[in-house]
């Protein structure tokens, strides 16, 4: 067997996605819940691309980029609202931030 | 060949994935994810999509995590506390991901036809010039939106890195 099978792709793309879920179910800091965001788009991005592959159209590619400039802004905008929680409470943990409760 | 390289990569990819879910310290995640990210850019080549293979290794691992590591030592993040409520993810949530992930794997297998096979070279539209005119003829308009989401997101950063919100 010289070819790799599709489907191999996208269970690595739901497996990917999953542990994505995971991360940002479980982990309590939130730095880590947002960089298990960054790994669901990735594994989204795969699924993208092997279809793409499938379908023998670019258009795959194009929305795979698309996700990537989305992923880019809301780096840059989490990133600042993270800085700007860290500034005024002086703590990541999640649970810490919980203003938006009562 | 093609097997072997793409089930080094996806084993380097899920492990790595599975270090950024149970490291406590996110220096550690980011690191895990940055080399996510190299291993899927190698799939990418695979699937033939070498614009998407470079972008990713340019803007994913090169620029955003570049990000996250720079507010990670900025803020001196340590370790996260442990909470003690993790025991229902334990006993619950990990056996559902298995469930749910063999479910995933199963349908797959059944639905997509064993000929469907990936092999190097079998597509070759992913190029960047192919890209590039796919961009501006077809997708011209969400391409232009791109930039007006680009500049709220600028905005939205300067603003939040400015101003003093309670």
């Amino acid at each position: 067997m010289t070819s790799v099978p599709l489907s191999w792709y996208l269970i690595l793309s739901a497996i990917l996605f999953s542990l994505g879920v995971a991360g940002f179910l479980i982990r309590r800091n939130i730095i880590t819940v947002f960089m298990s965001i960054e790994l669901m788009l990735n594994a989204v991005n795969l699924s993208f691309v092997a279809f793409s592959y499938q379908l023998k159209q670019a258009d795959g590619h194009i929305f795979s980029f698309f996700v990537m400039v989305v992923a880019a802004a809301e780096a840059a905008v989490g990133l600042g609202i993270i800085l700007t929680v860290f500034k005024n409470r002086g703590t990541l943990q999640i649970d810490d931030i919980n203003s938006m409760k009562n | 060949m093609e097997v072997v390289i793409f089930l080094a990569f996806a084993i380097v990819a899920v492990v790595c994935a599975v270090n950024l879910v149970v490291q406590t310290h996110p220096i550690s995640a980011a690191i895990s994810l940055i080399v996510v990210m190299g291993s899927l850019s190698v799939l990418y080549l695979q699937l033939g999509a070498e614009f998407i293979a470079a972008v990713q290794v340019i803007v994913y691992a090169g620029a955003i995590m570049v990000l996250f590591v720079f507010v990670i030592m900025l803020l001196n993040a340590q370790a996260e506390r442990k909470t003690g409520r993790s025991l229902v993810a334990r006993y619950i949530g990990v056996p559902c991901l298995v469930i749910f992930l063999g479910l995933v794997t199963f349908l797959l297998r059944a639905l997509i036809p064993s000929s469907d096979v990936v092999t190097f070279g079998g597509f070759s539209g992913g190029t960047a010039r192919n890209i590039g005119r796919i961009l501006f003829t077809d997708y011209l308009l969400p391409f232009e939106l791109t930039s007006v989401l680009i500049l709220a997101a600028i905005l939205g950063a300067i603003v939040l890195a400015h101003k003093e919100i309670d």
